[in-house]
């Protein structure tokens, strides 16, 4: 058995699922977007904020921004400790992946909050 | 023929170098990469490699050659080299070298013994043999004829990035070959200690595995099983 702190979740089944989960539920909405380019050829603003001001979409979008947000922290926390390792930094590794890592959260954070602000904002 | 082969003892040398040696090569018929090998150390005796049963059993000369993983015994010249081209020997990727073509294999047994290779069985021992149904039997093919060369293991990028976490194919294999075996009660404890984001979870499925095992074995596949043992556990 492994463990490693900074995964957030405590087994790597939940993070694989996590991972799968999430990228269906991203094509989805890439599928759903794409939909909406082909139907409305010419799209204008108010047809785009009609669709958005629909609460299904909306809901959607907030679901499709947290598997956004899920599927990145679990693939950067896997890039990071895959590449940024002792054995390709030697000691420093742990200080730089965890700022590395820190940067993703901030970013994850942001577009979180943006995504909400965005869709159920006024 | 040109052999080049990677040279380096780490006690004299600084760092490792390539080393070409003009080896001549029967044309009347095919050798193993092992035979060249073997005729290039008559050139030079001091090159250092592992060979022992010089037919695929024992997994002793796994390297590189050409690129690619594979036992060099049982490795036929002409599936690796063009007439005219060079034969590029190199150790096995991934682990560190003690001298020229033979590496330290620690970290690779120490991986294996994490999954408990062996038989774990806490009901009483029968008179007899604990017996097994053929068509149980018939669900090891495939997982028990590993003989731990480390080609897989070594071919693995999961296990060059995280070597002292991630099993590996190899012991992943074996690690099923027990999961699978009808005579082991063990399973649930078995897979606890496989399901964390390392042990198992680092396979991205790339089979650079299945494409070297020279038993033509698939680990890839092992590893799905166990993820779906996994799965059907926790769900």
């Amino acid at each position: 058995m492994v463990t490693s702190a900074t995964n957030f979740s405590r087994t790597g089944l939940s993070d694989w699922l996590v991972q799968r989960v999430s990228a269906i539920v991203l094509l989805a909405y890439s599928l759903f977007i794409f939909g909406v380019f082909v139907l409305y050829p010419e799209l204008s603003f108010e047809q785009w904020s009609g669709i958005f001001s629909n609460n299904a979409v909306r809901l959607f979008s907030m679901m499709s921004v947290l598997a956004l947000c899920g599927h990145a922290w679990i693939g950067m926390w896997t890039i990071a400790t895959d590449y940024l390792t002792s054995l390709q930094l030697g000691s420093a590794a742990t200080f730089v992946r965890l700022i590395f890592q820190l940067g993703c959260a901030l970013l994850i954070t942001v577009y979180l909050l943006w995504g909400i602000q965005i869709f159920w904002g006024s | 023929m040109l052999v080049s082969i990677y040279r380096y003892n780490p006690e004299t040398d600084l760092k490792p170098a390539m080393v070409d040696i003009e080896v001549d090569v029967p044309t009347d018929r095919d050798l193993m990469v092992l035979d060249v090998l073997n005729l290039a150390k008559e050139k030079d005796t001091t090159i250092a490699y592992r060979r022992s049963c010089r037919e695929g059993v024992c997994g002793s000369d796994g390297m590189n050659i050409n690129g690619t993983n594979g036992l060099a015994c049982i490795t036929p010249l002409s599936s690796v080299v063009k007439p005219g081209k060079k034969l590029v020997l190199r150790p096995l990727p991934g682990l560190p070298v003690v001298r020229d073509l033979v590496v330290d294999m620690s970290i690779f047994y120490k991986q294996f013994e994490k999954v408990k290779p062996y038989l774990m069985n806490n009901e009483p021992a029968p008179n007899i043999e604990r017996l097994q149904s053929p068509e149980d039997r018939a669900k090891l093919d495939g997982l028990y004829e590993c003989i731990l060369c480390a080609c897989c293991t070594t071919s693995c990028p999961s296990f060059w990035w995280n070597p002292d976490k991630f099993i590996g194919p190899a012991g992943l294999l074996q690690a099923y070959r027990f999961l699978a075996d009808s005579r082991d009660t063990a399973a649930s404890e078995r897979l606890a200690g496989l399901e964390d984001p390392f042990s198992v979870f680092r396979c991205r499925g790339i089979m650079n595995c299945v494409a070297v095992c020279p038993k033509g074995l698939n680990p890839t596949r092992a590893i799905g099983h166990i993820r779906s043992m996994l799965i059907e556990q926790s769900a």
